[in-house]
């Protein structure tokens, strides 16, 4: 019996902690833009090479 | 001596076919100077990277001048503009509606190693915005603004654009939260529908309070939109579909903490919560729209921020709505003259193409007045302002009454319609079912009473309408026509009457020129030899038209504004220009589209400049039979023989209209009870869009600038203008047949609630199954019905 109320807070407490991250993104406004970021990464670091 | 060169090479920079061989740099050939110019800006600066993510990624040049944006360094002006600002940092965001692949965003973002004084740059590409921070010790804004403009990314800035809100982001985060909510309520409430037995009680009682602490941020938070409208409808007595939403959400949310607190039962929080996160799902995908795009833009954002204006000692850049009449001002080519005003300089051209529609630049001379919202081409002017800018000519339509209402609340919604009726038919049936049950139960009265108020809440009805023309939405954002929102398909379906604008919408941007007459290849070579000394439209267009290159030299060459040009080459002496001009001797038709050549005082004949009309114009007058009414022109009636060609005998012709004549029109149209569809282009046709049913932009270039509209439609896709018609038509149909189905399944809830057997296992199966199969229904209509289009 005790394990299931143990579980479900542990559970919850991470359900939680996962909302508050979605939350977090999206005021960061990461999310605003979803196009730029998924070209960015592809572009070659130009100052390594020189 | 003369070279015939035929070249079918296509720039290096913006792709666009290069009309002469002669623009080249190694091995590359460009279609004029600006696109070599910003070619060498970034060889120069080794970002020739910028060519290898996309093949000719520029886009054309447009003028920029030296002096373009000095207007950024006044401190008033600065102050709107930039974002955040200190002495050794800035922060400044511009629109550029150039970006358009992953090499913009690449150059965009290397913007430091072209100019030192910039420290960071980053893209939002969907917005088409560029964020910069530079050092304002270094380099200033107005050279940040102007390094745009050079390497073809030229910031839009007007005063409209600074207070663009940012993106409501509040709705996906009610969003997440529902979902959070539902997910875990759905969890807890597991146990409850597989049956317990006595020995768990504790637990049940644990889940039920664990539950009631998840559903208060879905009730007060998530939904309170729901609530906050349905109030504010109630105020207005009206009854709109948030109305019944807000009761069912209410009833389920009392009924169930009642059935928790006095441990009766488990309440129906999962079907509460489930509810609100797909109504915030339908909510969501109705809001998606097209964030690159403009559907508001007014004058405001077309006209100048600023201009120079003579404050005694020297010229001052000053913001456009402080100027007053008596202010003498500097207008330089290409700029958009700000407000009504007399001409102080002996004389100027004035392209008023946005103001009426007539493509040809008029020449006006000391003294006469120049409307507010003309272009001016050539010399600098100097002008003394007659009128405020928002009492202008043009922008006087903005203070029309049509510009103050809005179309969205005149028109009452299917939805709406549906909602009303379906609350009167729920508040009766509750009723009816109170009165029964106090006489047959009185202590099941309450139970039965919530129970109805809650199945009977519309959940699919409220998703049907979002996700029919949300789809149908996408289905025309892919085939280039853009609307500004989902509600415009069910007027659109309405429509009964097309009105045409002509310049722009029916003829295209480009011309047809041909040459009627006796002229060698030679000779052409060297009426092109003038005509490219000379910044006149018609000579540029001219030049254009003509293949022949001579590369021999002109001799006394002489432009006379308002007549044309001669020069003599080879010993010949050549004249390109008006028929009085060129001697000749009819003057019957001084048309302004014939520029007439001679050779040595000799008439050769004469280019025929003729606007291009679109292609499939004729096709689509054709498939649109009688709703086909009328066409507005701001031109005058030169083109009318082909015009009635087009439209037929039936189409009402109008030419000579001005903008107010066009709103007008438009309004006389609706009072004989059509619904109006306008199409049109420029800022003349702005009041008539706004004052149609629907008013549609037809556009080129959806980056360039499209008045305020209802939708934005691309050129090439007019012919199937009446293909869209039928099919928001069609959708609409889907739409009610949604509806169908969505009141099915509040019939058999309701035959549930009124017996009293609706357990909160039955609601939370009803209330997915019927949200998931109106969507599904929706979904599949849509692209049904849309298969004409894939064709």
């Amino acid at each position: 019996m005790e394990i299931i109320i143990l579980l479900i807070s542990i559970s919850l407490f991470v359900a939680v902690l996962f909302l508050g991250a979605f939350i977090w993104n999206m005021k960061s406004g990461q999310y605003d833009d979803t196009y730029g970021p998924s070209v960015r990464m592809l572009f070659d670091d130009k100052k390594k090479k020189e | 001596m003369s070279a015939l060169i035929d070249t079918k090479v296509s720039c290096y920079h913006c792709g666009l076919d290069c009309e002469s061989d002669a623009i080249t740099l190694g091995d590359k050939h460009f279609c004029c100077h600006g696109c070599k110019m910003v070619f060498e800006i970034l060889d120069e600066n080794n970002l020739c990277e910028y060519y290898s993510y996309e093949k000719n990624p520029g886009t054309s040049l447009r003028f920029v001048s030296e002096e373009s944006y000095s207007y950024l360094e006044e401190p008033t002006v600065k102050h709107k503009v930039v974002s955040f600002d200190s002495p050794d940092f800035s922060s400044v965001q511009f629109y550029s509606p150039a970006i358009h692949c992953i090499s913009c965003i690449w150059l965009l973002e290397n913007l430091q190693r072209l100019s030192s004084g910039i420290i960071k740059s980053e893209v939002n590409f969907s917005r088409k915005q560029v964020v910069i921070n530079f050092n304002p010790s270094v380099t200033s804004l107005a050279q940040v603004a102007r390094l745009l403009a050079s390497i073809g990314y030229a910031p839009a800035i007007s005063l409209e654009g600074l207070t663009k809100p940012i993106m409501d982001r509040s709705l996906v985060v009610k969003l997440g939260i529902a979902g959070f909510c539902f997910g875990n309520i759905m969890l807890l409430s597991f146990p409850e529908y597989l049956g317990q037995d006595g020995s768990e009680a504790f637990l049940k009682t644990l889940f039920s309070y664990l539950n009631f602490a998840l559903v208060v941020p879905v009730i007060l938070y998530c939904g309170q939109d729901y609530f906050i409208n349905a109030w504010n409808s109630f105020k207005q007595r009206q009854i709109n579909i948030d109305v019944p939403i807000a009761v069912g959400l209410a009833a389920l949310f009392l009924r169930s903490s009642y059935d928790i607190f006095s441990q009766t039962g488990p309440g129906y929080l999962d079907s509460l919560s489930g509810l609100v996160f797909f109504l915030l799902i339908g909510r969501w995908f109705q809001s998606k729209t097209y964030e690159s795009l403009a559907f508001d833009r007014d004058y405001k954002s077309y006209f100048p921020l600023a201009v120079q204006r003579w404050a005694g000692q020297d010229w001052t850049p000053t913001i456009v709505y402080e100027l007053n009449p008596g202010d003498q001002i500097k207008i330089r080519n290409m700029e958009v003259i700000p407000a009504d005003s007399t001409l102080l300089s002996e004389e100027a051209f004035i392209d008023y193409s946005f103001v009426t529609g007539e493509s040809k630049p008029v020449y006006a001379k000391q003294g006469d007045l120049i409307y507010a919202g003309g272009r001016m081409v050539g010399q600098p002017v100097e002008m003394s302002v007659q009128k405020k800018t928002s009492q202008s000519h043009l922008t006087g339509l903005w203070n029309r009454d049509v510009f103050q209402k809005d179309k969205e609340s005149q028109y009452k919604k299917i939805i709406d319609r549906a909602a009303r009726n379906f609350t009167w038919v729920v508040m009766g049936l509750a009723l009816v079912t109170a009165v029964y049950w106090y006489w047959a139960d009185a202590t099941q009265m309450w139970l039965v009473l919530t129970s109805v108020l809650m199945v009977a809440c519309p959940c699919a009805l409220a998703l049907a309408a979002p996700f029919t023309y949300g789809h149908m939405m996408r289905v025309f954002g892919r085939h280039g026509f853009y609307l500004k929102n989902a509600d415009v398909i069910e007027r659109l379906a309405k429509i009964d009457a097309v009105v045409f604008d002509k310049t722009g919408t029916v003829t295209h941007g480009a011309s047809d020129v041909d040459f009627i007459g006796v002229l060698d290849d030679q000779e052409l070579g060297w009426v092109r030899l003038l005509t490219s000394a000379s910044s006149h439209p018609l000579s540029k267009l001219i030049t254009r038209s003509i293949k022949t290159h001579s590369h021999l030299i002109i001799n006394r060459f002489r432009e006379i504004p308002g007549k044309g040009v001669e020069g003599t080459i080879a010993g010949h002496h050549m004249k390109v220009g008006s028929s009085a001009f060129t001697g000749f001797a009819d003057t019957r038709l001084e048309s302004s589209t014939r520029v007439f050549v001679s050779v040595d005082n000799e008439v050769r004949g004469y280019f025929r400049v003729t606007t291009a009309t679109r292609a499939h114009v004729k096709e689509l007058v054709v498939s649109l039979e009688k709703k086909c009414v009328a066409l507005l022109s701001g031109d005058h009636a030169t083109e009318e023989n082909r015009m009635k060609e087009l439209f037929g005998e039936n189409a009402t012709l109008k030419f000579n209209q001005s903008p107010h004549e066009k709103t007008d029109f438009i309004s006389d149209l609706q009072k004989t009870g059509k619904q109006v569809l306008m199409l049109g282009d420029g800022l003349n046709d702005s009041g008539a869009l706004k004052q149609s049913d629907v008013g549609i932009a037809v556009t080129d270039d959806t980056g360039i600038f499209t008045p305020a509209c209802d939708a934005i439609l691309q050129g090439d896709q007019l012919k199937k203008l009446n293909i869209f018609i039928s099919l928001s038509q069609r959708a609409t149909v889907v739409l009610k047949l949604a509806f169908g189905i969505s009141f099915f399944y509040n019939i058999i809830a309701l035959s549930f609630a009124v017996t009293g057997n609706l357990s909160p296992l039955v609601a939370a199966i009803l209330m997915p199954i019927s949200s998931v199969s109106v969507v599904g229904f929706s979904a599949i209509g849509i692209n049904w019905i849309a298969r004409d289009l894939k064709k």
